[in-house]
């Protein structure tokens, strides 16, 4: 690995004064603790925007301005602004939910979100079309379930994931609290949030209302996930700080920690390239949240912010070397990390259908196309979940795949939520080739403004075209993971599927194989900028070649290399080689 | 006495040249004999003209003893909604002039009440608006007339013409109540009055013609009326367009400007007056000709099995039937005349039921509720022929649009907002005759008949008033050629602008374009109401009344500080209720009782600061 930067450069970070920094330096600094003018702006009738400066800020509170891309054109020549709407993603760590804070999710989508929920790549509920009056009464109805949206987006710790491994029940309980109190931990203390959103009163202090933030935050965003093997469903070497639990007969033991994963990158600029974490040591269960603040601390004081698309912890490690990194993370906590201990991952799919705990329990991991949840034609997804809700006494987790779970139900109310599952014909929803049962697709069209292509809206329909594929060469129930985003910043993390698709322009993709099965290998770009007639012609010889030649238990990702259609990518510094 | 009172004094030329010589040779002493010489003549002509009350009530004073021209005074007075009977106003008053009758023309806005008393013949064009209500600026002398304040008038001779519309239950009410008050003051009846429907043009040309031969004493009756032509105009000889003669006018622009999912359509349409020589001020109308739709053509004659091409009369010429039915005759929207008409052919129960006196409620109601096609289905009549059929229609009459447009941004074109009329009808649907028009055969190049409809009323201060404009729905269209004006004209006047429809995400008309006026300063402030959003504080429909009342102190000042208010949109809500609104912001910021507010208001109105466009 090269080092491009001594440690004793110090000209792209914090410590240099905001003028010499990138402009959202500035922002975020004069922002008065991230208040901006949002509260006014929220108040103006003639526009359903906020001010640009705003929009920044308001990531912070979890909240993206977004327009419904359908109609922008359109719009303009009726003299009308864009559809102008919010997005807001609820701050649920490990994706765990009450059946109570799910008939809230439920209300407040049916009440202002247009009926629908999207569960996340990152194990959340995001709101869509959210017009900016009913923001207030959204993020108000939350707070009402102890929920909220606090640095669900923005340059901060975004929403911490915990795999949902529902067969583990006692290590599941243990991880995920700990999951939890390190997104507590972890988030802005801001107060602008409770007296915008809560209406509450400003207090003066004279206490900084950011002991770690400070003024300007996080250089960009950082993500912080707990996997528990053999799952890595939640993608732990994507996570900029993951937590790898290791357990054994008598319980967890701790974790190893991996740094500096993250799959955003730029199409044409090689500098930009996603990255898989690296596994550095071991640490002991109370001693995560000091490893929280010590990682935290080396990013938010030697990453960049100069460059917002270099500004990722991937390559302030890659910068400055790993060890340099690991050495000043322990200089901070103060002790040096164990050794990684062993562990084994089998895949970072879910693990469809009912599950029985290990105390006895039910669990029901449903697969939800794509992470939608709505009252579609013969699947009344709200209206059976709602129902379910009203009755279920467990929880619900929403996995890092976008999928649901539907946690530690009784043995007397097994037989009930199968009947509501029946009447609201969620039955059938497991029943699908095993190709789509591991696919998953960010949001993109028409609500969010970075996407350069369809991803949600188009995905079902190329699947049904690559099952036609699979049914010819009998691959219908072989697991392959497809992931495919509206543009090349990943949310629904394609590079590490064993195919991947990032969009380019309306209808073209690149394409990407030989990811790791189980997340632990980047895929390589395949095909540039193309069509779907050619994915599909470059997907049947390489599946065809797959049914022919693959070895007894050989995933498909490893097959392609083996073949010889990618290089294996072996960092995340090749990945553009 | 300066020249220009010539052309006002009545008196001819040879009169004039010897009253001037007889003035330059009297001194002031000699000059206060004749004054009184000539006031103690007026009396005694007076006292001879004057029939001592003989006159029946109601009834018209058949001829008229000869009076010398100038004798009497005749002034005209007009209260006016849309301009036509300004239009009508000024026609007689010219022609009057031309005869020499000694006339002036006032509108009821402005005239001044104190002179009623002194009046000789008065003769009153009235059109009715709303449910019989007077048009909005002659309010208050209505007010003033039918109230205890009005003064006996036995001296005076009047003739009443009133304007309306016979879809209306109280059709052309305005008239007959000033016909039916100045009689109870003591007045004497030149003419019967004559109720004209929206085709007035040509019964009110034989009223006026009446009017003047009876008043025209100098030559006998009859023979006159050869010579009640139209003054020719200074403008005569250039081709003029006007609602005669209307302007086709191409569609150059015609789109929604509602966006995907309102419950609304409503339109921006921009029309070319290129070559028309038409030009307008912001605050104009333009009536727009439209024609029926094919499909309601179609219909009306499938139900008669008439055949399209049989010959009909219009307007004296013959025209095949089917393109009277689209172009030129009313063939959606029952008229009570049309009623009559059928319930005489069809002999059906139910119609001739409707025809009596006593059904008046119930027949407005099927009136409301029945379009032409409706009653020649349900009451069909085995072989009726055209010209019977055609017999009772009315003809098709321009619809009148606020311009949304400034000849400044805009040279030769004027812009129009136009909402789409359409509902179900007895199972169909149903749309509006020139809304419509534009929504299914709009398409661009096409010519629409267009002509300007004036609108003294509703009109722009000077450029460093400020301005209080309130409006609902296509209620904007005006302010859009106001703040074009404004702009163009670099105004120092601030500007406000309160602005209501039903949602914001759709239905914001024009929002880009308030937008950038607000952001360049030109609209200082803006305040919208959209009832229909849900309301995440729960609070009920949010209207711009509550929107005022919310800026109830900043209302209030700018009044102070001399605003001008306008309202435009529609007359049956929005209206009364802004000014209830209004009413109260007065009461409550200026510390005044509900009759001083109201007091408040009225001066405002007086004074022209306060002017509506409503409909």
């Amino acid at each position: 690995m090269t080092v491009t930067l001594s440690p004793s450069d110090r000209s792209r970070d914090l410590s240099q004064p905001l003028d010499r920094l990138g402009p959202d330096e500035t922002l975020k600094a004069s922002s008065d603790q991230l208040r901006g003018t949002i509260s006014q702006g929220l108040l103006d009738r003639l526009t359903g925007a906020v001010a640009p400066d705003d929009t920044k800020l308001m990531k912070f509170h979890g909240i993206y301005q977004q327009d419904d891309r359908d109609l922008r054109d359109e719009r303009r020549r009726q003299k009308l602004e864009p559809a102008y709407q919010f997005m807001a993603r609820v701050r649920l760590p490990g994706g765990v939910c009450t059946p109570a804070q799910w008939l809230k999710m439920d209300e407040l989508a049916r009440a202002y979100g247009q009926e629908t929920l999207r569960l996340t790549t990152r194990q959340t509920f995001q709101f869509h079309w959210l017009l900016k009056h009913n923001l207030k009464a959204t993020i108000q109805g939350l707070h009402e379930v102890l929920l909220d949206t606090v640095s669900a987006c923005g340059d901060d710790a975004r929403g911490v994931m915990c795999s949902v491994n529902p067969h583990l029940s006692a290590l599941h309980a243990e991880v995920y609290a700990l999951s939890k109190q390190a997104s507590d931990h972890a988030i802005p203390r801001m107060r602008a949030y409770h007296e915008i959103w809560y209406g509450q009163e400003r207090v003066a202090s004279s206490e900084p209302e950011e002991p770690f933030y400070g003024r300007t935050y996080m250089p960009r965003k950082f993500k912080i996930g707990f996997a528990i093997p053999p799952v890595n469903d939640i993608d732990v070497y994507a996570q900029d700080l993951g937590f790898i639990a290791i357990a054994d007969e008598t319980g967890l033991q701790g974790f190893n920690v991996a740094i500096g994963g993250g799959l955003g990158r730029t199409d044409q600029a090689p500098a930009t390239y996603p990255r898989l974490a690296d596994v550095i040591g071991f640490v002991k269960p109370g001693d995560v949240l000091a490893v929280c603040d010590a990682v935290m601390g080396v990013q938010r004081d030697y990453g960049d912010r100069k460059d917002r698309s270099h500004a990722r912890f991937k390559y302030t490690i890659d910068d400055r070397g790993l060890d340099w990194i690991k050495g000043d993370i322990e200089r901070r906590l103060g002790f040096e990390l164990g050794e990684a201990r062993a562990y084994d991952f089998v895949s970072n799919g879910d693990a469809i259908g009912w599950r029985t705990g290990d105390d006895g329990r039910h669990h029901l991991t449903l697969f939800i196309e794509n992470g939608r949840i709505a009252n579609l034609p013969g699947r009344a997804l709200m209206d059976g979940f709602r129902d379910i809700a009203e009755i279920h006494d467990g929880e619900f987790r929403l996995t890092p795949n976008q999928n649901l779970t539907i946690a530690q139900i009784s043995d007397e109310k097994r037989p009930e939520i199968e009947r509501l599952l029946e009447k609201h014909g969620l039955c059938g929803l497991n029943r699908q080739s095993a190709l789509r049962l591991n696919s998953m697709a960010c949001v993109a069209l028409p609500t969010c403004g970075l996407a350069m292509a369809e991803s949600e809206r188009y995905l079902p329909s190329l699947l049904t075209r690559i099952e036609t594929l699979l049914d010819r060469h009998r691959l219908t129930d072989k697991p392959i993971t497809i992931r495919m985003s509206g543009c090349p910043n990943g949310c629904s993390r394609p590079y590490i599927a064993e195919i991947g698709l990032s969009g380019r322009a309306p209808g073209k993709y690149n394409l990407y194989l030989g990811g790791g099965f189980h997340g632990q290998r980047l895929n390589r770009m395949y095909l540039e900028n193309v069509g779907e007639e050619a994915i599909l012609a470059a997907l049947d010889t390489t599946l065809s070649h797959y049914a022919r030649e693959r070895l007894e238990t050989e995933p498909f990702g490893d097959f392609v290399i083996r073949a010889g259609y990618v290089k294996e990518v072996k960092a995340g510094k090749d990945f553009n080689s | 006495m300066s020249d220009a009172d010539h052309r006002s004094s009545g008196l001819n030329e040879p009169q004039w040249q010897q009253l001037k010589a007889l003035t330059a040779s009297l001194n002031p002493a000699q000059t206060t004999w004749v004054s009184g010489f000539f006031a103690g003549l007026d009396y005694a002509a007076r006292a001879d003209l004057v029939p001592g009350g003989g006159a029946t009530a109601g009834s018209a004073i058949p001829d008229l003893p000869a009076a010398a021209p100038g004798a009497r005074t005749l002034t005209v007075l007009y209260g006016t909604e849309t301009g036509n009977s300004a239009a009508l106003a000024t026609t007689l008053t010219d022609q009057a002039r031309a005869r020499g009758l000694n006339v002036t023309m006032h509108d009821m806005a402005t005239y001044k009440y104190r002179h009623l008393k002194s009046e000789q013949d008065l003769v009153v064009i009235a059109s009715t608006y709303g449910e019989g209500d007077p048009p909005q600026s002659a309010t208050s002398f209505f007010e003033f007339i039918e109230g205890h304040k009005a003064p006996k008038l036995p001296d005076l001779r009047f003739a009443v013409l009133g304007l309306g519309d016979s879809t209306y239950e109280f059709y052309c009410e305005a008239g007959k109540r000033l016909d039916r008050r100045l009689e109870e003051l003591g007045a004497q009846r030149l003419k019967p009055r004559v109720d004209c429907d929206v085709d007035y043009d040509e019964p009110a040309a034989a009223w006026i013609t009446d009017i003047l031969v009876s008043l025209d004493s100098r030559r006998p009756n009859g023979a006159s009326a050869t010579t009640a032509k139209p003054a020719p105009s200074p403008q005569a000889q250039a081709p003029v367009f006007d609602k005669r003669n209307p302007f086709p006018a191409p569609i150059i622009e015609n789109i929604v400007l509602t966006g995907r999912g309102s419950s609304k359509e409503t339109r921006h349409v921009e029309l070319s007056l290129e070559d028309s020589g038409l030009t307008y001020e912001p605050g104009d109308s333009l009536g727009l000709m439209p024609s029926n739709h094919p499909a309601s053509v179609d219909a009306v004659l499938t139900a008669l099995d008439l055949v399209p091409s049989t010959p009909v009369k219009v307007k004296g010429k013959p025209t095949p039937l089917s393109d009277a039915l689209r172009t030129d005759l009313e063939i959606t929207t029952l008229t009570p005349r049309f009623l009559d008409h059928w319930a005489g052919i069809s002999d059906a129960d139910a119609l001739v039921r409707l025809t009596q006196a006593d059904h008046a409620d119930e027949r407005a109601s099927f009136i409301r509720n029945h379009h032409i096609i409706d009653v020649i289905r349900q009451f069909p009549v085995n072989k009726i022929d055209a010209e019977t059929f055609v017999a009772g229609l009315r003809p098709l009459q321009p619809r009148l649009y606020s311009i949304a447009s400034s000849l400044t941004v805009a040279p030769d074109e004027a812009h129009l907002t136009v909402a789409t009329v359409r509902y179900d009808l007895h199972g169909e649907a149903r749309q509006g005759v020139a809304s419509g028009h534009l929504a299914t055969r709009g398409e661009l190049d096409r010519l629409l008949p267009v002509h300007i409809q004036k609108n003294p009323h509703f009109r722009l201060p000077a450029d460093d008033v400020p301005i209080i404009m309130i409006g609902a729905g296509t209620g904007i269209a005006p302010y859009r050629a106001f703040m074009q004006e404004r702009e163009a004209r670099g105004s120092s006047g601030p500007s406000w602008l309160f602005f209501g429809e039903r949602n914001f995400r759709t239905d914001f008309l024009y929002q880009t374009e308030w937008q950038t006026l607000i952001k360049d300063g030109i609209l200082t402030r803006m305040d919208v109401a959209f009832s229909r959003d849900r309301n995440a504080d729960g609070r009920g429909k949010v209207y711009v009344q509550q929107r005022l009342k919310e800026r109830s102190r900043d209302v209030f000042a700018w009044l102070e500080e001399g605003a001008h208010l306008y309202v435009c949109g529609d007359a049956a809500r929005l209206a009364p209720d802004v000014h209830l609104a209004l009413a109260a912001i007065v009461a409550e910021e200026g510390g005044l009782g509900a009759a001083a507010a109201e007091d408040y208001l009225q001066r405002l109105q007086r004074d022209r600061r306060y002017q509506r466009d409503v409909y």
